[in-house]
């Protein structure tokens, strides 16, 4: 019984009162700033400065960061291993009827296997996807200074103005592109 | 009484890091439960999927609204609670929060980094929780997002800001 409530998604409200509590939980145990992207920037330094000024400090005293990544990869495995939903993700009729005219059909899982395996990465539209996306995720975030968690919610939830500013434009991007522009991407 | 200090984060030195103390590198192993307790609800309330990103954009899903609104709202009463009880971490030092200077970064980085989660359908954090999940592939995400950073390292003194 406990365990089947367990596998079910969780509903939003959960969701967003645990991550809601990472922001005190992060400060009280030790005056860490709720964010993510942040790690890629600590990677470059840590790997390939490249004797640039921007990836020029002691990343060392970010390792927490790491640290933090390190158990969101640990919790993620937990979850699809030992708390997994043995049923396809649900999915807005609407959006499947459009992802059907791509070729997208598979909801077995939380990703659709059509774009995210390696073997798309042998097709156009995976490269673009995959690579294309990934690399506007890490320019776009470092260029905004934050991310959802940084911006979005540690920055909203401490009332700042220039993360409002970075919150919409991240909304405003994703609806530009989900809308207007991916249509094109998953027809290629 | 309000006593927290403001930390300017300049963003050629910056860090998230407002702590001024050193400790042993076990510390850090409280940070790997809060990130646990992180991934699983990233997998667990379908943050991580492609999909509910894709309803979120086209309006037709109420769910990550409500998770992201919940958040703020709980990480908003949070940071009121600790400025007004001025709550100080588990060493005793004081709580401070970064502060966001705006710049037009802001404007053009989000823009593009809107572009990015909406074809990926994930930010930093679920590209992690993918790995844990099993969706190998996403390590190509991952390596393609590092190259961004990079980039923007790269061209930053070029870039409107």
């Amino acid at each position: 019984m406990e365990m089947k409530d367990l596998s079910a998604p969780w509903p939003w409200y959960i969701a967003g009162i645990v991550i809601g509590l990472i922001v005190p939980a992060l400060l009280i145990l030790g005056n860490k700033n709720f964010g993510i992207s942040s790690s890629l920037r600590h990677i470059c330094a840590a790997c390939i400065p490249g004797n640039l000024p921007f990836f020029k400090y002691n990343w060392r005293k970010e390792v927490w960061n790491f640290f933090f990544i390190g158990g969101i990869v640990i919790g993620a495995f937990i979850a699809i291993n030992y708390l997994a939903n043995p049923n396809p993700v649900i999915v807005n009729e609407d959006l499947k009827k459009t992802l059907a005219e791509y070729g997208i059909n598979n909801y077995d899982k939380l990703l659709p296997s059509e774009i995210f395996s390696f073997e798309a990465l042998f097709t156009l539209r995976g490269v673009v996807m995959l690579i294309g996306g990934g690399f506007l995720v890490g320019f776009g975030t470092r260029y905004a200074g934050g991310c959802t968690s940084g911006h979005s919610i540690m920055g909203l939830s401490s009332l700042q103005w220039p993360s409002l500013v970075a919150t919409i434009c991240f909304m405003i991007g994703g609806f530009i592109m989900a809308n207007y522009i991916l249509p094109f991407i998953l027809s290629l | 009484m309000n006593t927290e200090k403001i930390q300017t984060v300049d963003n050629n030195t910056a860090c998230v890091n407002a702590s001024e103390q050193n400790h042993p590198t076990w510390y850090n192993i409280k940070y790997v439960l809060v990130g646990i307790i992180f991934g699983i609800v990233f997998v667990k309330a379908e943050i991580i999927s492609w999909f509910r990103i894709q309803e979120m954009f086209r309006l037709q899903s109420f769910h990550m609204y409500g998770v992201i609104g919940t958040a703020v709202f709980v990480g908003a009463i949070s940071v009121f609670l600790i400025k007004k009880f001025n709550i100080k971490t588990i060493h005793g030092e004081e709580i401070v929060i970064a502060k966001k200077e705006f710049n037009k970064g802001q404007i053009f980085g989000g823009l593009i980094f809107g572009f990015g989660w909406a074809i990926t359908g994930a930010c930093p954090g679920p590209l992690y929780a993918h790995i844990g999940a099993g969706f190998y592939a996403i390590a190509v995400v991952i390596l393609s997002a590092i190259a961004g950073t990079w980039t923007y390292g790269y061209f930053k003194e070029k870039l409107p800001h």
